[in-house]
C-alpha cells in the first residue's frame, strides 16, 4: 500500500469512525446518567432520518428548516418513549427497564415498517455537501469532513452541559444516587426527561448525517449502526462522552484498516472489530476511558 | 361448564374454517413485502395478482391467494412456509425473491410435501436434489457466465474485480460463476473483495479495488446496497465500469443511485417492457399490466410472478386436482409452456433454460441491449 492510498483509507476511517462516535455519545450519556442501555437509541436515530426525509422530500421544506423539524420531532419521540416506557419503571429493578427498552425498540421498528413501509427511500443529498473534490491524491466529499467536526462540536457541547451547567450537575448527581438527589429538591423526572431529550436530539443529528452519507432510509436502518455505536460506547468506557467518541473512532479505524491491510480478509471486517473489542475488554474491563463504575457520566 | 362448551365451539369453528371450503384452491405466496428485498417482492406479488385476475378459476375452483411476508429474513421465511402449510393448508406455494430466503422456505415445503415454485431465486442449490422445489427463472451459472461472456466478447475487457456480499448465497454464487467463466475466456481477476449484508460503508473495499485498476467490477449485490456502492465508488473517483446481476433490476434503482448508475450493465431475465421482438405472452402481459397499474413501470420480477402463477395454472389443469403431490408431478412435467420470459421446459433439476438478457442504464433509463448465450 502506498502513502496516498493510506491517506484515502485514513479519511474514510475518520468519516466512518466519527459517525459511530456521534451515535455513541447519545447512547453513553443516557447510560451514564440512568444506568439504562437505551436500545431505542438506534430507532430514534432512524426516526430522525425519516423525519428529514419526509420534511425535505415529501413536503419540500427547505433543508435548514427540515433539519430543525427532524431534530425536534425525534426529541419529542424520545421524550414520549421515556414518559411511556421508562418513567413508570424508574423504581423497578434495572432488568425490567432493560426489557422495556428492548420492547420499545422492536415496537418502533415494526410500527415504522407499517407506517413508512419497508421500502428503502432515497434521500436527496444537497449538492453542496456531496460534490467530490481532490485534496492531493485523496478524494473527499465535503460531508465527510463535516461529520467529524459536528461530532466533536456536539461532544464538546455535551461535556459543557454536563460539567458546567446546573442541569448537568443535577444529571451527575442522579447518576450517583437518585433518591438523595430527589431529597435535595431536584426535579428528577424533569432532569431525566432533559437527558432523554438531549440524547434523542443527538441520535437525530446522527441519523440525519447517516442518511446524507449513505443516502437511503429504511425502518431497520438504526439496528446495525445502533449496535455498533453501543459497542463503541462500551469500547471507550460506557458512560464517558470522550470515551464514546474515542471508541467510535477506534471502531471506524479498525474496520477500515483491517480491510486496507488485509484485503483478502475483507469479509471478516466486523469479526476483526469485535475480536479486538473482546481483547480490549479482557485487558481493561471498563473500556478505554472507563473509570470506576461510580464516577461515570 | 360454560367454558368447555365455549372451547368446543371455538374448536369447531376453527376446524370448520380450515376444512370447509373444498371448492377453493389455496395458493400460498411468501415473499419479501418489507425489508431490504421489498421492491422485488412487491412486484412479484403484483405479477401474481395480475395473473390471478386473468385466470381466477382453475378446474372449476376459485383460487385463493394466501399472502405472507417473510420480511427479507431467513427465519421469517421458514415460519411463513410453515404457516402456509400447517395453518392455511395450501395446495401450492409461490416465492420468494432471494435465494437464501427461498432455501429457508423450501426446507419446510420439502418436509410438508407441498410444491414450491420460486419466482426469481437463481442460486443452483435452491432446486438441487429437491423433490418439491421448482423455479421459473434461469440459474446463476448461466447468468454469471453470461455477464463474463458479454464483458470479454462484446466489451473487450481483460481485468475484472469482484465485490461480493459474503452473507448472501446469491452474491457468492454469481461471483464464483463469473470468475470461472471470465478466467476461462482469458480474463484476469485482479481483486476479490467482500462485505456483509447490511453494511453501509464500502469505502475501504472500494479504495482497494480502485488501486488495482480493473476494467470492470462485478457487483452481484441487491439493488439497495448496490446503489450505495455505486455512489460511494463515484465519490472516490472510480472510472471503471460496474456490472451486476438480476437483483439490481429495479425501477427504484436509478432514483437511489442517481447519476452514479450511468453506464451500469447487468444481466437479467429476458423481459423488459421496452424490449424489441416481444413474444406474444410478453406482449399480452405488458398490455395487461398497463391497464391494471397505469403509471407504474413493470419489470422482470413482476413478469416472473405472472409466469409462476401461469405455470401452476398449467400444472393444476393437467393434474386435474388440487392435491399437492399431484400438482408436483404435473409441474415436474412442464414442457414447452409459452411464458413471458421465454418458453418454459423444466429439466431434471427443475430448472428452465432461458436466454440471458443484457441491460444497461443509459441517460438514467434502463435499456434492453440484447440477449447473450453464456459460454460456460
Amino acid at each position: 500500500m502506498n502513502f496516498s492510498m493510506f491517506l484515502q483509507h485514513f479519511t474514510n476511517a475518520l468519516g466512518l469512525g466519527s459517525m459511530y462516535g456521534l451515535i455513541a455519545i447519545g447512547y453513553t450519556m443516557v447510560y451514564g446518567i440512568l444506568r439504562l442501555i437505551n436500545f431505542a437509541h438506534g430507532d430514534i436515530f432512524m426516526l430522525g432520518a425519516y423525519f428529514v426525509f419526509f420534511a425535505t422530500i415529501q413536503y419540500k421544506i427547505p433543508w435548514a428548516l427540515g433539519l430543525v423539524i427532524a431534530v425536534l420531532g425525534a426529541t419529542a419521540c424520545g421524550l414520549l418513549v421515556d414518559r411511556i416506557a421508562y418513567r413508570p419503571l424508574r423504581d423497578a429493578p434495572r432488568i425490567s427497564a432493560l426489557i422495556s427498552a428492548i420492547g420499545v425498540s422492536f415496537f418502533i421498528e415494526n410500527a415504522s415498517i407499517v407506517a413508512f413501509t419497508g421500502v428503502p427511500r432515497n434521500v436527496i443529498q444537497p449538492k453542496l455537501l456531496m460534490e467530490p473534490f481532490a485534496l492531493g491524491t485523496v478524494r473527499l466529499i465535503p460531508l465527510s469532513l463535516m461529520v467529524p467536526v459536528i461530532s466533536f462540536v456536539l461532544a464538546a457541547g455535551l461535556l459543557w452541559v454536563i460539567y458546567r451547567t446546573k442541569q448537568g450537575l443535577a444529571m451527575r448527581s442522579i447518576s450517583h444516587d437518585i433518591e438523595t438527589t430527589r431529597l435535595m429538591g431536584v426535579s428528577v423526572d424533569k432532569t431525566i426527561a432533559l437527558t432523554f431529550a438531549i440524547g434523542s436530539a443527538l441520535a437525530a443529528v446522527a441519523g440525519i448525517m447517516w442518511a446524507l452519507r449513505y443516502p437511503k432510509v429504511e425502518p431497520l436502518m438504526g439496528m446495525m449502526p445502533g449496535f455498533k455505536a453501543f459497542i463503541a460506547a462500551v469500547f471507550g468506557g460506557v458512560g464517558s462522552v470522550a470515551g464514546a467518541m474515542l471508541g467510535g473512532l477506534s471502531l471506524g479505524f479498525i474496520e477500515i484498516m483491517s480491510v486496507a491491510f488485509f484485503p483478502k480478509l475483507s469479509g471478516y471486517r466486523d469479526a476483526f472489530a469485535f475480536v479486538l473489542l473482546i481483547v480490549i475488554l479482557l485487558v481493561k474491563p471498563t473500556g478505554l476511558l472507563g473509570e470506576k463504575l461510580e464516577d461515570k457520566i | 361448564m360454560r367454558k368447555v362448551i365455549l372451547g368446543v365451539l371455538i374448536c369447531m369453528f376453527a376446524c370448520g374454517a380450515a376444512f370447509a371450503a373444498d371448492d377453493v384452491i389455496r395458493i400460498g405466496f411468501f415473499n419479501s413485502l418489507t425489508g431490504q428485498n421489498a421492491f422485488g417482492g412487491q412486484l412479484e406479488l403484483e405479477g401474481v395478482q395480475l395473473a390471478m385476475k386473468e385466470i381466477p378459476e382453475i378446474i372449476g375452483k376459485k383460487v385463493e391467494l394466501v399472502i405472507v411476508d417473510n420480511k427479507s429474513d431467513k427465519v421469517e421465511s421458514a415460519n411463513a412456509v410453515t404457516r402456509l402449510i400447517e395453518n392455511d393448508k395450501v395446495s401450492a406455494i409461490i416465492g420468494s425473491y432471494g435465494s437464501s430466503l427461498t432455501m429457508a422456505g423450501s426446507e419446510v415445503a420439502e418436509v410438508g410435501r407441498v410444491p414450491l415454485l420460486t419466482t426469481s431465486s437463481t442460486n443452483p442449490l435452491v432446486t438441487q436434489d429437491k423433490k418439491f422445489t421448482f423455479r421459473a427463472c434461469f440459474i446463476d451459472p448461466q447468468q454469471g457466465a453470461g455477464a463474463a461472456t458479454y464483458a470479454i466478447r462484446t466489451l473487450g475487457y481483460k481485468k475484472a474485480a469482484l465485490l461480493v456480499d459474503v452473507a448472501n448465497d446469491y452474491s457468492v454464487g454469481l461471483a464464483a460463476f463469473f470468475r470461472n467463466s471470465f478466467v476461462k475466456l482469458g480474463g484476469e481477476i485482479v481483486s476479490d473483495m467482500r462485505y456483509n449484508s447490511g453494511d453501509q460503508d464500502f469505502t475501504a473495499q472500494l479504495t482497494e479495488i480502485i488501486s488495482k485498476e480493473p476494467d470492470v467490477v462485478l457487483l452481484p449485490a441487491y439493488f439497495a446496497e448496490g446503489a450505495i456502492i455505486l455512489k460511494q465508488a463515484r465519490e472516490l473517483g472510480a472510472k471503471f465500469r460496474f456490472m451486476g446481476g438480476d437483483a439490481m433490476d429495479n425501477p427504484e434503482m436509478v432514483t437511489l443511485a442517481g447519476e452514479a448508475i450511468e453506464g451500469f450493465i447487468y444481466t437479467g431475465f429476458a423481459y423488459a417492457p421496452d424490449m424489441p421482438d416481444m413474444n406474444p405472452v410478453a406482449a399480452k402481459f405488458t398490455e395487461l399490466w398497463k391497464k391494471e397499474y397505469p403509471g407504474k413501470e413493470t419489470n422482470a420480477n413482476a413478469a416472473l410472478g405472472y409466469d409462476c402463477y401461469m405455470m401452476y395454472v398449467d400444472a393444476i389443469t393437467r393434474a386435474g386436482s388440487a392435491d399437492p403431490e399431484k400438482i408436483r408431478d404435473a409441474l415436474e412435467a412442464t414442457k414447452d409452456l409459452p411464458t413471458v420470459t421465454g418458453v418454459t421446459t423444466l429439466d431434471a433439476d427443475h430448472n428452465p433454460q432461458k436466454d440471458i438478457g443484457i441491460l444497461e442504464i443509459k441517460d438514467g433509463k434502463k435499456t434492453f441491449v440484447g440477449t447473450v448465450v453464456p459460454e460456460m
